[in-house]
């Protein structure tokens, strides 16, 4: 299913759509946004460089880690460096977002940052600027793929950094800026959302045609306080993770698919829930006494039981004992319709007179009243 | 290294091999998270002896320190009962010291003050690094940098933002202090949030669920995120124990591990 995401952000926009765009949301319980970016990241990548996708190139807005690591990252999945230069650009707002390292370097208070310039890196020293940070986001792009049709796709890492330094409007409007450029094929960003208020999470829902979340597998925020045994559960929530994932369609129908992910050797894998389900929902339980899940004689068992009125729809009689004796019931084999009629001269009757006509049935006057107790 | 490994340094993955056994912790962050009733610091001085320990094989490395809570004597006084001297330190230069007791931000930004303060932990860290030096960058605490900052919560995390710049670029380590229960739980985008998505190690010293007890200090809780970088993976792990503080030294173990 993250494959299903990173095969829609390949397909990019039609004509005269927005671009396709893709929140991926995480939060401290389960960290492991970061790592599911670069997933994606590098699954765009391998399909940009190896000409498979609608853009032609791509642009990371690098907050929080630095270019180096990209780099790194390229590498150790096997992405061919040595080609980056045709269809990749990072414009590094991380070693320098504020400024503060050039102002110190003019006093001569350090000597210079051994910031990696290089053919992709790019620098940026005021953030705060989303303005300039949108124009240098299209000038790299188009640097990349030319004027014209061709198109790039861009990705944030991460949006909870840029609202440290502007407000969520002026995010939002660069967003929504870079959705609506004829050139971008395709937009996604990291997200930490219990940094932010509901507000704020649910514009960049708004904004996005994906959302992607990722959860713990063991929601007990207070697990710590109890106690040791619940650990390894907790443990289990640093390798393991669910992956929620929404997409909506032009229509506005959404579809809304869940996956297990566990981190191996510094690689994500994604399984599919139900594959797992037994397994996690056995492991989560604690160990009780009784049994919660069926085995296979007792759920087959259970299937074979015929429920009252079942049978009414597979055209039998009907057979439910109304407390009489029935004397029908040696010859039972007779046929249904004379079985009704000899019903039908028994049956009972209940013959009601009303006290008196002054009185309504159901009033609300105590009927023991007249008795004398 | 003849004393046996206790369960922090087992916890903090500070205990497998000899030598380059600080290898692992370039280039991480280390969250102390404290309260009222437990007192974080005695965490941090543990830190400040397994890091500028002589007898560390891998001697070359140096800390840098900044204090906003307390002065360098309360330091030396309580580090020389553990066994090790910080004067001497200090003047080996094993240890730099900045004194930010007296930090003033001036109220029309963080120029003067907090920008000039990187710039000093920068630069030492130029010094340091161009001999080859491990460097470990320790706040003690984050909640009086904030204070220092006239209460910018978001100048901290500009600041923390150019400190994590070193761990990627030079290598460093950094620990930081911070003293949870100033915040409200219920306000969103607060600092230790914020710290604790940055952090790769967090260390949280609480009281014990069942009350207070007489030879029992309080929990620690040690969650060690596992990140995968060039240096290779760490396996992530999360440990539970009871510590007790002592005069001179701390005692750690398992819940009902102690008669």
């Amino acid at each position: 299913m993250a494959d299903a995401i990173c095969r829609v952000l390949r397909d990019g926009a039609l004509e005269g759509e927005h671009a396709t765009s893709l929140t991926i949301n995480d939060s401290v319980d389960s960290p492991f946004g970061p790592i599911v970016f670069d997933y994606i990241f590098t699954q765009l990548s391998s399909f940009i460089s190896s000409g498979k996708s609608q853009s032609r190139g791509i642009v990371l807005v690098a907050f929080s880690r630095s270019p180096s690591f990209t780099v790194e990252l390229l590498k150790s999945r096997g992405i061919d460096i040595a080609t980056t230069h045709e269809w990749l650009r990072i414009l590094d707002c991380y070693t320098d977002p504020l400024g503060w390292k050039e102002r110190l370097k003019e006093r001569g208070a350090i000597k210079t940052p051994s910031t990696e310039a290089s053919l992709i890196v790019n620098l940026c020293k005021d953030v705060r600027n989303l303005d300039g940070l949108f124009s240098l986001i299209i000038a790299l792009g188009k640097g990349l793929v030319g004027e014209g049709k061709s198109r790039f796709s861009v990705a944030i890492d991460s949006v909870s950094e840029m609202l440290r330094h502007t407000s969520l409007s002026s995010v939002a409007s660069l967003l929504s800026n870079a959705r609506s450029h004829a050139q971008i094929s395709s937009v996604f960003w990291l997200h930490h959302f219990d940094l932010h208020d509901m507000k704020t999470n649910a514009a960049f829902e708004y904004m996005s045609s994906m959302v992607a979340n990722v959860k713990p597998l063991a929601t007990a925020t207070n697990v710590l306080r109890e106690n040791s045994e619940n650990l390894s559960l907790l443990e289990q929530n640093y390798k393991r993770g669910q992956f929620h994932a929404s997409l909506k369609r032009r229509n506005g129908r959404v579809r809304i698919m869940c996956e297990e992910f566990s981190i191996g050797q510094s690689l994500v894998k994604f399984t599919s829930m139900s594959a797992r389900k037994n397994e996690t929902a056995q492991s989560l339980v604690p160990k009780v006494q009784f049994n919660l899940q069926l085995s296979d004689k007792e759920r087959s068992d259970r299937a074979k039981v015929v429920l009252p009125f079942e049978h009414q729809e597979t055209e039998k009689s009907v057979q439910i004992y109304d407390g009489r004796k029935s004397e029908t019931e040696g010859k039972y084999d007779s046929s249904t319709e004379k079985l009704q009629k000899q019903e039908d001269s028994r049956r009972g009757e209940i013959i009601y007179f009303r006290d008196s006509d002054d009185e309504m049935p159901d009033s609300d006057e105590d009927p023991d009243d007249d008795l004398d107790i | 290294m003849d004393r046996p490994a206790s369960l922090l340094d087992e916890a903090l993955s500070l205990d497998d091999g000899d030598s380059n056994n600080l290898r692992p912790w370039r280039g991480r962050v280390v969250l102390v998270e404290d309260c009222v009733e437990t007192n974080g610091a005695f965490v941090l001085h543990h830190l400040i002896k397994r890091f500028i320990s002589p007898n560390l094989s891998s001697s070359d490395s140096v800390v840098i320190f900044v204090a906003f809570a307390q002065p360098f004597s309360h330091y030396d006084r309580i580090l020389r009962k553990m066994g090790c001297n910080l004067a001497v330190q200090r003047e080996n230069k094993r240890l730099i010291f900045f004194d930010m007791l007296m930090l003033e931000c001036p109220d029309d930004g963080v120029e003067g003050g907090i920008i000039a303060l990187y710039g000093n932990i920068q630069k030492a860290v130029e010094v340091v690094s161009s001999l080859n030096k491990n460097v470990t960058i320790m706040i003690d605490d984050i909640s009086l940098l904030e204070v220092a900052a006239n209460g910018s919560t978001k100048d901290v995390l500009d600041f923390m933002h150019y400190c994590h710049t070193l761990t990627t670029q030079f290598g460093c380590t950094i620990i930081t202090v911070i003293h949870e229960d100033i915040y409200s739980s219920g306000d969103q985008f607060t600092l230790p949030l914020q710290m604790e998505h940055l952090a790769d190690i967090k260390i949280k010293a609480e009281p014990l669920v069942t009350g207070l007890a007489a030879d029992v200090h309080g929990q620690l809780t040690v969650l060690n995120k596992g990140r995968s970088d060039g240096l290779g993976r760490w396996k992530s792990k999360i440990r539970n124990f009871h510590y007790r503080v002592k005069e001179n030294s701390v005692d750690y173990f398992y819940p009902g591990g102690r008669s």
